[in-house]
Parts: C-alpha cells; structure tokens; sequence
C-alpha cells in the first residue's frame, strides 16, 4: 500500500515536472521572439557555450575518432574489409558518434554551468533584484542562454565531426599507410547530404534541450546551497537523458525518411 | 530622527493583506498607509512575516487577499509591464544585497539605468554613475568586483544601485543585518541622508532597534500576522504591552 503511494507520487510528480518544462519551454517561445532583443548577452552566452568549448570538443572528439578506428580494425580485418575503415568510421561518427557524444559533453559541460549559474542567481536573490529592477529576467537570463546552446551546439559537433575524422586518419596510418588525399577521397565518397543534414538538424534540438533543461533547474532552484548543487546535477542528468531520447526519435524520423 | 511627517497622500497603501504558504498562515490581514516623505519600519520577529510583506508590496510575491496600492496603483490589477514599469519608481534593497556577482560595481549601477532609461546617452550614464557612488563614498570602487568588497561596501553599493533610477519609495530589507555596530550606525546615516536629498518614502524592514530608533518616524510591529502595535519608537518603548516591553528592553 504504501509502495504504490509512493509510486503515484513519483509519477504524479515526474509528470508535472514534464508539464512545467513544457510551459517553460512554451515562455521560451513567447518571449525569445518579441523584442527588445539581448543580442549582447545573447554574444556574450554564445562566446561562453561555444568558445570555450573548444579545446575540450575539440581534444574529446580526437580521442573519439582514433579509439574506434582502433577497435574496428581488428573486426574489418578478420572479413578482409579492411579497405572500408575509412567509410565506416566516418559514416559512424558523422550520424550517430560525432552529434551524441559531443551532446553529451556540453550537457555535462554547459548544462552544469548553466543550472548552478542561475540556481546561485536565484539563492542569492539575484533574479529578483533584476525582476524588481524592471528587467524580465527570464528574457534576459533564459532566452539568450537557450538560444546560445541551440546555436553552437551544431557549430561544436561540426567541428568535432572534423577533428574525429582526422583522429580517425591518424588511427588508420598507426597499422597501415593511406595517405591524406586518399583517407578523406574514401570519406567523401561515402558520405551523403542524408547523412550531414540529419546529424546537424538534430545537434539543434540537442543544444536546446541542454539549454532548456539547464536553465529550467536553475531558474526554478531552490533550498539554499543544496538546491544549487541539486540543480546543477539535474540539469546533467535529465539533459543527458534528454540527448538520448531526442537521438532515439531522430533515428525513428531519418529512417522513414530512407524508407521512402 | 524623530522629525513630523508632512500631512501629504499615500504612495503606499495595504489593506487588510493575507498570505499564506500551504497551511501556514504567514500574513493575516495586516494594514499599512506610507505617506510622501515619510519612513515606516516593519518591527518584528524572525520569520513573523516581514520579508514576505514588502515582496507583497513589489509584487515578488502573490497575495491571497487584500489590497495594495502602490502610488495609487493597485499592484494585483496589473499586467507584467504596468508592474514592471511601476517598479521603476520603486527601489528594493535586499538582505542579501542581490548584487550581480558576474558584474563590476559599474556594470551593477549602469544594468537598471540601461535598460530602463534607453534615451540615456553614454556620458548621461557615466554621470549617473559617479553621483550614485559618490553619494554612498564609493567611487573608487567603480572597477571592482562585488567579490573584493566588505559586507558594508556591497550593502553601500547596494543602495547607491536602488538609489540611481531616483525612485519615488525606497523599501529596505533588514539594511544592516550581519553588519559591527559602527558599520550598520554608518548604513543608517546614509539611509537618512538619502531620505533627505531624494525624499523617497520607505519602509524599512528590521529587527535592529538601533537601526529602527535612528531611520523611522513611525514604526508598525508585525506579529502574528497583523498589526500588533504602532507608534513612535518613544511611545512603543514605554509600551505596558508585556511582549512589546520585552521585545524593546532585550
């Protein structure tokens, strides 16, 4: 008996959590498009999200692109297929790798500075000092951050699908000799637009549920400290969780898509 | 200060205000005017209710019945930019301060005059600016972070930030909490000063009597929900009420 209350409980409030992110994101809408716009801060975010991503994207997705050229050699290798590393690799991380891991970084990386960032604002009575200002703290603080990671999220998964490929071509070279020109020759012919565009329709969704969710747990934060370092560790957890369900769908709609 | 208030209108008036937090009844039915010019301190005990009064007043926080009209508005009948706009005339100092700590003291006083006063020209600003900080004896300060101030320098800084949009009434959250003896005598001065040279009307919220003895021509005691006592600072002092005596001689 007291299981199942306890079960209605937690669905009843996982539930209205849906629901309140679903509102949130809703204001997001109704806001992020009426002016006055906060291009500055909206720059300023985007240099924060997106620049200062860089090295760890960048040295993340080398690592990336040399590991599993690495571990599909052995495999190609024992069906003689060794000539077809260079497609794989690249189909592999350009669709699915490239996009998701590099997500899943920024929900760690970006979600996390998000959630606290605003969850201290929020403890410290920060957003109320600007709501009792006359500013609208949500356009200023949540708008431009969401809008922040929906822009750069595709220009850092861009950027890792590239340094990936070039780990990949290094990878490629530690037991064999291919050369530059004939690496990326088998890449690009491999490659389609179905395979980039899918990848880079859905790193936008991805950097909007990381921005989402982020500023949703820290703008909502509560219970002093502990509710800071609550809203920094759900801003991980549920954006994480948010990339895989967001990949799960992208897969589901690119294969009708193929289908037809 | 003990000076006579003017008899002028009321920029603050609450009526019979209720609100509740779940099944706890914080406010329940408390009324207070504030006329021009005049300071009113909210007298009372930890967690009795006061921090969630003036929130009421700003509307941070909704009500669950009764009235508050603030410079004849009634704040409940307003949408978001007839309050944001009303909030213009009004200054809010924090417990906490609330000073934005990703900002230098500059960016703190120019973020609500740049975005509330868009006409002001850069050289408008910077002279905003320096009056604000001057007034509170901070100027050199202008290029520090809210991080490399003292307690007293950030509540300073802190009116100097409500102070420079010239607001109309200024409400004050426990000023000098957390703050020595000499540094909170120092907040109430200036909080005078600035009540003099602005003729802003205030509230002030406190449990400090020194800071209440020295700021307020009126003050209204806030217990159990409603208006327990008023009066003069004299007047409660030699009060033959046993909770108040107590309260004023601890």
């Amino acid at each position: 008996m007291i299981k199942t209350a306890f079960q209605f409980k937690s669905i009843r409030h996982f539930l209205f959590l849906v629901g309140d992110i679903g509102r949130f994101a809703l204001r997001f809408f109704r806001e992020g498009f009426h002016p006055p716009f906060e291009w500055k801060e909206v720059f300023k975010q985007s240099v924060e999200i997106g620049y200062r991503s860089l090295s760890l994207v960048g040295v993340t997705a080398f690592i990336m692109g040399l590991v599993l050229t690495i571990q599909s050699r052995p495999t190609l290798v024992e069906f003689g297929a060794e000539s077809w590393l260079p497609a794989m690799v690249s189909v592999s991380l350009i669709r699915e790798i490239g996009p998701v891991i590099t997500a899943l970084i920024c929900a760690g990386k970006i979600g996390s500075r998000i959630g606290a960032e605003l969850g201290s604002m929020r403890v410290t009575e920060q957003i109320d000092a600007m709501e009792v200002s006359g500013t609208n703290p949500f356009k200023y603080l949540v708008t431009t951050r969401i809008l922040s990671t929906t822009l750069m999220l595709p220009l850092l998964v861009i950027l890792a699908d590239t340094i990936a490929l070039y780990g990949a071509f290094l990878a490629v070279n530690i037991k064999g000799a291919v050369s530059f020109q004939l690496f990326f020759n088998q890449v690009f012919e491999t490659l389609r637009f179905s395979d980039l565009i899918p990848s880079i329709v859905k790193s936008f969704f991805f950097g909007f549920a990381i921005g989402l969710i982020g500023c949703y747990m820290g703008y909502n934060s509560k219970k002093g400290t502990e509710g800071v370092g609550n809203s920094a560790n759900s801003a991980v957890v549920i954006s994480s969780l948010m990339v895989f369900i967001l990949d799960l769908i992208a897969v589901q709609i690119t294969d009708l898509f193929y289908e037809l | 200060m003990n000076y006579k208030t003017e008899d002028n209108k009321n920029v603050i008036e609450i009526e019979n205000l209720q609100k509740s937090f779940g099944s706890n009844y914080v406010i329940r039915g408390f009324s207070l005017n504030v006329k021009e010019k005049e300071s009113v301190a909210v007298l009372g005990q930890s967690g009795s209710g006061k921090s969630v009064l003036i929130k009421c007043v700003i509307g941070l926080i909704e009500t669950d019945k009764g009235n508050i009209k603030v410079l004849g508005k009634d704040i409940q009948q307003l949408d978001q930019l007839e309050l944001d706009q009303l909030r213009t005339d009004i200054g809010f100092l924090f417990q906490s301060n609330a000073l934005y700590d990703s900002m230098t003291v500059r960016e703190n006083l120019e973020f609500p005059l740049r975005r509330l006063r868009r006409d002001k020209s850069k050289d408008e600003i910077d002279a905003a600016v320096k009056e604000a900080l001057e007034d509170v004896g901070l100027f050199h300060t202008l290029n520090l972070m809210p991080s490399e101030l003292s307690g007293g320098m950030r509540k300073r800084v802190s009116i100097a930030r409500t102070l420079i949009v010239q607001p109309k009434i200024i409400l004050y959250d426990e000023p000098t909490t957390g703050l020595d003896p000499i540094t909170a005598r120092e907040i109430n001065l200036l909080m005078n000063k600035v009540q003099e040279k602005y003729k802003t009307a205030s509230i002030i919220i406190s449990h400090d009597l020194d800071c209440i003895k020295l700021t307020a021509q009126r003050i209204v005691i806030l217990k159990d929900g409603i208006n327990y006592q008023e009066g003069s600072y004299e007047e409660l002092k030699n009060s033959k009420d046993k909770w108040v005596k107590a309260f004023f001689n601890t």
